[in-house]
């Protein structure tokens, strides 16, 4: 025990930059690389999976019943402005980190074969966007949160545009407009809080809110909580921002739909989360009805419209908006349950529609289309990859013991606490989710096969098992011991829930 | 100050307009001697000493600060500041125009001249307290200008480019004339300390208005600033491109020392809502008319007056910010515009056949790493993280905040996502679009390389590390307002 606290004090300051750069330096490396598309191919899973082992030194060594952040590093970086290199983790951005680090390198094992040409330029991009996306989860100063943040757009854009299909360059440059004009908004709340406080240390401006030390702040407090949140809105997406969205998924390839849907949109989750709640507490709470209700409004209007979804790939786009509207539904119950849930919800949507996608990618490798009446019948043809895609179908739909139904089930109970309504609402969702994803599995895998080209489609091979099965793998485990994950976001979700403390019962007395 | 013979050390407060000067008459002289096919390199090399010399030579001067020949000339933190910006920029693009003079087949002899001439400018510019050397000094720089725009004698465009400058810019700089000897009528003297006293005085004469209203007119139209903008595209476009990087950026950064004087120094009245009103119509102006754009020295023309405006802004907030601001505003604007010409000077081949949006389709496979050069400054020119030109709106914005500039605030970030599809639409082009007819790719040479290599280093450098360079321009303001 005391040989273990020695190696923790030695690693605990770098290990979260380790692991934020080792992307970016796995990046530079491939510039000096020469173009053998292979060796490309796997010194990027090496570099993946390098950063994916070291990240699993955070949930090992992470002092789970200690509030608070964690691994923290801050050093002064600007003077002026006063920005600080200031890293941290509590138990909700480090099971995103370990969230990005897994799926990275799934990503770059589900490109293998896809991505022909400019291929190093895609694991360039691909390992530049890890990097971004970990920094946004661990960045504890305000400003270098928006310089992480912004600098996920480009290479997901890059992505999209570069190797997306279909209208790519409409996508990528709606994509792009869409979420830059959104986070102006945000550097807008961000630079007034700075004038007033004088730091962009997160911490520090927490503290200032709630000791009262920020002049003007209950005038602007409206102000800045919806800069915050409409940046957050759109990425997330909630409901009328949400257009972007289906588009990006279907022109994007692969890689791109499995990181934007497994990890991108929960920087808007994880954004409500940290700043909507951790900073405007009081603002949030007057918010909430019409946050929840739009929710409600995503949640049950993506299920309908993936129920008439003739594209695969736009089906579990539109289910994206679904399952996230259960995410915003959960943060602003204010419960523990709710929060807990929500944050579940999170990591178990990241694995679960993120192996959709590579299936959908996989398929797309074969037949070039992700329309569902091109399919049918691909059970007797394709059995492994039937079986996987059940799997992973029922692991979303939110079947016990699998890592769909834990969250779900905690955000629900989170939302009947907090007005019955609200949860009723919500679990229609759950119905329609079993509808539409189950109904789309009947019509690919079931019944005659239609078409002649289907007979003959070749099942998974070596490398698609290899990256399909951790997904699979943790999303049981996720369902069988949701505990490993839940012991480290309780205490988080409590440290942020602590304002709401007396408001809760207000909550559930209303 | 008694009418004097200037001693030994007021020569040093004018050492790098001496040396740029020497350096830009050697090669006038040369020029007829040196056999033809030797001129190109042997000049622009003799230049490219020149302008780093004048750099080691401020770097020396910058030990003897104070006031110079009868108190015309001043060396402080500020004038050293922008005679390095202005050194800098021309050793970057006499980098630069080496292998564009070669491609393009243009005799160099007095265009690395006139690049160290009106480099002169623009330095006595920055160190001029005096409105008279300051006109001098503003024509020094013009007429170098006004010669090089049309530097590209077989194509009519560039003489059009030429004459249209040269009739419009003597246009403003009369008015700026105008304005000095209303100034003068005003408070009786042409110096900027004595007018800053008598301006304390209340009442304000209101000829002091009109002067004020008048030298803004003139410098408005040197930093493109709307509306006095109607020149820059078609001068930008028919100009060589190299000579449009540095007519960008360096007349440009010498003018608005200039206005950061008169105006912050010399206490002008008034100045608020003129500059208000600049600023907004600038960034305006420039970013929709930048929107259907298609060819790219047009498109940078227009972009070039958006972030004049929003530099406008950084002049229209309280001085001991917004002075700061403007000055890193400038040297980021200067890193990321340098380059981009670059870049665009050579990809515009034999005759500038190649300078519209379509011939960029298809870069990112062509020349990737061309691409990715580009990319970055059309990055900092949008203002995205990590680069210098985030830093530099975000100066100027939080020094609009603090000075309770909302409205011109909002203004100007929502020009800013307009601009942004401009400069993206640069890079989609690059790398999601497929070039139609086979554009040659030319290796880059090393002049050029380096001279890329330069402008991506500074424009990282002030958007990694802006600390030192924003603590130097801090403390010349606080000099600059005693």
């Amino acid at each position: 025990m005391n040989l273990h606290s020695v190696e923790m004090d030695r690693w605990s300051p770098i290990i979260l930059t380790l692991v934020t750069f080792i992307p970016l330096a796995g990046a530079l490396l491939l510039l000096s690389l020469p173009r053998r598309d292979r060796d490309i191919r796997v010194f990027s899973l090496v570099v993946t999976l390098f950063t994916f082992v070291l990240s699993l030194h955070l949930p090992v060594h992470l002092h789970r019943a200690q509030a608070g952040f964690q691994y923290e590093l801050d050093r002064a970086w600007i003077p002026t402005p006063n920005i600080h290199y200031h890293l941290g983790v509590d138990g909700v951005s480090m099971w995103l980190v370990v969230l990005t680090t897994f799926l990275s390198p799934l990503c770059v094992l589900i490109s293998w074969n896809s991505i022909h040409e400019r291929v190093k330029e895609f694991f360039i991009i691909l390992l530049v966007l890890e990097t971004a996306l970990i920094g946004v989860f661990v960045a504890l100063d305000l400003f270098l949160f928006y310089f992480f943040w912004e600098a996920t757009l480009i290479p997901m854009a890059l992505l999209i545009g570069m190797y997306g299909h279909g209208r790519k360059v409409y996508a990528a440059v709606k994509f792009f407009m869409y979420t830059m004009i959104a986070s102006v908004f945000m550097l807008a709340a961000i630079l007034w809080l700075y004038a007033k406080v004088g730091s962009f240390d997160f911490v520090t401006i927490q503290n200032a809110i709630r000791n009262g030390q920020v002049a003007n702040f209950t005038g602007a407090a409206q102000w800045l909580f919806l800069g915050f949140f409409i940046a957050f809105a759109v990425k997330v997406p909630l409901f009328p921002f949400h257009t972007w969205l289906p588009d990006a998924h279907v022109e994007a390839p692969t890689a791109g739909s499995v990181l934007l849907a497994g990890v991108l949109l929960k920087m808007g989750t994880y954004g409500m989360l940290r700043f909507n709640l951790g900073l405007f507490p009081d603002q949030a709470r007057a918010n909430a009805w019409w946050v929840m209700i739009l929710a409600l409004i995503g949640i049950v209007y993506g299920a309908l419209v993936a129920l008439v979804q003739p594209n695969m790939k736009k089906l579990i786009a539109y289910s994206s908006i679904s399952h996230l509207g259960f995410v915003v539904l959960g943060i602003f119950t204010f419960t523990q349950a709710g929060l807990d849930g929500a944050t579940f919800v999170m990591l178990a949507h990241g694995v679960s529609t993120g192996a959709l996608f590579m299936l959908a990618g996989i398929l797309y490798e074969r037949r070039h289309t992700y329309e569902i009446l091109e399919f049918g019948g691909l059970a007797s043809s394709m059995p492994v990859y039937a079986s996987f895609f059940l799997f992973v179908v029922l692991a979303s739909v939110g079947l016990p013991l699998l890592n769909g139904f834990v969250g779900e089930f905690l955000v629900l109970s989170g939302a009947f606490q907090a007005r019955a309504i609200y949860g009723i609402l919500g679990a229609t969702g759950i119905i329609w989710s079993a509808g539409y994803l189950l109904w789309m599995y009947q019509r690919v895998f079931y019944g005659k096969i239609t078409h002649v080209v289907n007979e003959t489609l070749p099942d998974l091979d070596p490398r698609e098992r290899i990256a399909l099965l951790p997904a699979a793998a943790a999303a049981l485990v996720m369902g069988v011991a949701p505990l490993l994950w839940l012991n480290a976001i309780d205490p988080a979700v409590q440290t942020a829930l602590a304002p709401f403390a007396q408001l809760a019962s207000k909550v559930v007395g209303q | 100050m008694a009418q004097t013979i200037p001693q030994g050390v007021e020569y040093v407060r004018i050492l790098p307009e001496i040396v740029l000067s020497l350096f830009g008459m050697v090669i006038m002289v040369l020029d007829p001697l040196v056999d033809e096919r030797s001129t190109q390199k042997l000049l622009g090399l003799i230049a490219l000493i020149g302008s780093v010399a004048a750099i080691a030579a401020t770097l020396y001067q910058s030990q003897f600060p104070g006031l110079g020949f009868w108190g015309m000339v001043k060396v402080d933190g500020f004038s050293t500041f922008f005679h390095i910006l202005v050194t800098a920029i021309a050793a970057v693009v006499i980098l630069s125009s080496f292998e564009y003079m070669q491609v393009q087949q243009i005799r160099a002899g007095e265009y690395y001249g006139l690049i160290l001439f009106g480099a002169v400018g623009m330095c006595l510019m920055s160190s001029a307290v005096e409105l008279v050397l300051i006109f001098i000094a503003l024509e020094t720089s013009s007429i170098s200008t006004y010669v090089l725009a049309g530097f590209r004698r077989r194509a009519a465009i560039s003489s059009e480019a030429s004459l249209k400058y040269f009739l419009l810019g003597s246009f403003a700089t009369a008015f700026f004339l105008y304005g000095v000897a209303l100034m003068f009528g005003a408070t009786g003297s042409t110096s900027i300390s004595v007018i800053a006293q008598a301006l304390r005085l209340s009442p304000v004469p209101v000829l002091a208005y009109a002067g004020i209203a008048f030298m803004f007119v003139g410098l408005g139209f040197k930093v493109a600033a709307a509306p006095f903008h109607v020149w820059t595209p078609d001068v930008y476009e028919g100009a060589p491109a190299p000579v449009v990087g540095f007519m960008s950026t360096a007349p440009k950064a010498a003018a608005f020392a200039v206005l950061l004087r008169v105006m912050f120094e010399s206490n002008a009245p008034g100045r608020l809502w003129l500059i208000w009103v600049a600023a907004a119509l600038s960034m305006t102006l420039g970013n929709v008319g930048a929107l259907v754009q298609q060819n790219v020295k047009r498109l940078l023309a227009y972009s070039s007056i958006a972030h004049a405006g929003y530099l406008l802004v950084a002049f229209a907030a309280l001085a001991n910010n917004g002075i700061p601001a403007a000055m890193f505003y400038t040297a980021s604007y200067a890193a990321m515009n340098v380059g981009a010409f670059a870049v665009v000077s050579h990809l515009a081949g034999a005759g500038e056949r190649y300078v519209t949006l379509d011939d960029y389709a298809g870069l990112g496979r062509r020349s990737p790493l061309l691409a990715a050069t580009l990319t970055i400054f059309l990055l900092s020119l949008i203002g995205i993280p990590m680069t210098g030109g985030f830093f530099a709106k975000f100066y100027v914005f939080s020094a609009a905040l603090q000075a309770n500039l909302v409205g011109l605030t909002i203004i100007g970030v929502l020009n800013s996502a307009v601009g942004a599809y401009y400069y993206l639409r640069i890079i989609v082009v690059m790398y999601m679009r497929e070039a139609r007819e086979e554009v040659p790719a030319i290796p880059v040479s090393p002049a050029l390389g380096a001279a890329l290599g330069i402008s991506v280093a500074a424009t990282l450098y002030l958007g990694l590390l802006p600390g030192r360079v924003l603590e130097y321009a801090s403390r010349s303001a606080a000099e600059l307002l005693h």
